[in-house]
């Protein structure tokens, strides 16, 4: 190519740009998806029939490099019961100004109860909405699912419960719990904190 | 009523108001504070895929006297914070702030004597934006719930009396009294007779938050 022709060549690099694809994500409008394995805001998660899988044992809040989580464990009695073991977590708190979405929390959660979602739109104008409490960081209530407190739906036992909320074939099955006056009083048997080691 | 129905077809009746917030949202100048990580989704959004020039926004300006909006993005020291505090008081009226990432907004996982808690001690701050660092929709997410705001800010008068009103609500709230920590189902005063048997996060968390809006109060009134 001739030397005088250098000027035209440039404009030729701008006019070969307007045949390209924008690359454009007019985020507000379209809103492309994330990797599904993105860390965007917790959520804590239930049990097929809505009761939830925090057992209010702190780990997640020592975990947490930034001490943004804040929990306290509750004791679930036979009346009033959020989750299936002896103790849910009554106050859950992580307060988005110091969470670094890094998930070490959820790698601490030893019931999976703490999960992160891929939803990241969470700006506010001010700090006591961006502490983030149990209600807003709890799953909506599926199919199938009611809200606690209730008894357990999925089996009488800690195993048949467990076996089932995993979705696995669990021992008796066919019989379902109904809820009433008797059934609490079962329960309230399997669960009193002594009664396990005496089978043992 | 009397104006709109004697007009012509084609011309549409706003209020002054409108009108300004209207101009203001749509060109709002931002004076970068890159001052970590933050500052590279700061980057990320000025460029083609998010395209920041979509919102009148293009001239990132290194002159804070031209600027509006403040993204103070990344970890602020305490030795960058008068220097802050100094660009802010350098631009001019009307100027907004986005804290951007946790470190801006309290401090994040630093939490230590060399990290400003908060840029919010330094300067009064429109819009919290939490990640670490926030993605650059984050970013627009944030820009455009500012938007809102400026949309919907008042003028002269109003203003003045809003702010005030703003200021009276704070001055009145106690430390613990209100807010995220006392929603709970405990009320305020066993929470604060069990003080010494909690974890020291909560604790933490408690006074962080109340101790933030201290220092945002005292800026409120007399800057915006």
């Amino acid at each position: 190519m001739p030397e005088f022709l250098g000027p035209v060549k440039g404009f030729g690099v701008t006019f070969r740009q307007m045949f390209k694809k924008v690359d454009t994500v007019e985020y507000p409008e379209v809103k492309r998806d994330t990797e599904p394995r993105f860390h965007g805001r917790h959520q804590l998660n239930r049990w097929p029939d809505g009761l939830e899988k925090c057992i209010g044992c702190e780990l997640c809040a020592w975990a947490c490099p930034a001490d943004a989580i804040y929990v306290e464990g509750g004791d679930n009695s036979p009346g009033e019961r959020y989750s299936p073991g002896e103790r849910y977590g009554s106050v859950y708190q992580i307060n988005y100004l110091r969470c670094i979405l890094c998930g070490l929390c959820v790698e601490a959660c030893p019931t999976r109860a703490l999960t992160m979602t891929n939803e990241y739109e969470i700006a506010d104008d001010s700090r006591e909405n961006l502490i983030w409490t149990k209600e807003q960081l709890l799953a909506p209530l599926e199919e199938g699912m009611e809200q606690p407190p209730h008894p357990m739906r999925l089996g009488k036992t800690e195993r048949d419960y467990y076996s089932r909320g995993a979705g696995g074939p669990g021992p008796g099955r066919e019989a379902e719990p109904e809820d009433g006056a008797d059934e609490d009083g079962t329960e309230a048997a399997n669960w009193a904190p002594g009664a396990g080691k005496a089978d043992r | 009523m009397g104006l709109e129905e004697k007009l012509p077809s084609g011309i549409l009746l706003t209020t002054v108001e409108k009108l300004a917030g209207y101009a203001r949202k749509s060109s709002v100048w931002p004076a970068t504070f890159g001052l970590a990580c933050c500052a590279i989704e700061l980057m990320a959004t000025g460029g083609p895929r998010h395209d920041l020039a979509r919102f009148g926004m293009e001239r990132a300006s290194n002159t804070p006297r031209q600027a509006d909006l403040m993204v103070v993005a990344g970890r602020v020291s305490q030795k960058m914070a008068p220097v802050l505090r100094q660009i802010y008081d350098q631009m001019s009226e009307p100027k907004w702030v986005i804290s951007m990432g946790v470190c801006a907004s309290s401090g994040g996982m630093f939490n230590n004597y060399a990290i400003v808690q908060g840029v919010d001690h330094i300067v009064p701050v429109d819009i919290y934006l939490p990640g670490c660092p926030p993605r650059p929709e984050m970013l627009l997410d944030a820009i455009l719930k500012l938007h809102d705001k400026i949309q919907n800010s008042k003028l002269g008068a109003d203003r003045r009396a809003e702010i005030e009103e703003l200021e009276q609500a704070r001055l009145r709230r106690l430390p613990l009294a209100a807010g995220a920590v006392l929603h709970l189902a405990a009320p305020a005063a066993p929470r604060l007779a069990a003080g010494p048997a909690q974890p020291a996060s909560g604790q933490g968390q408690g006074g962080e938050g109340a101790a933030g809006h201290e220092g945002a109060a005292g800026h409120e009134g007399a800057d915006h």
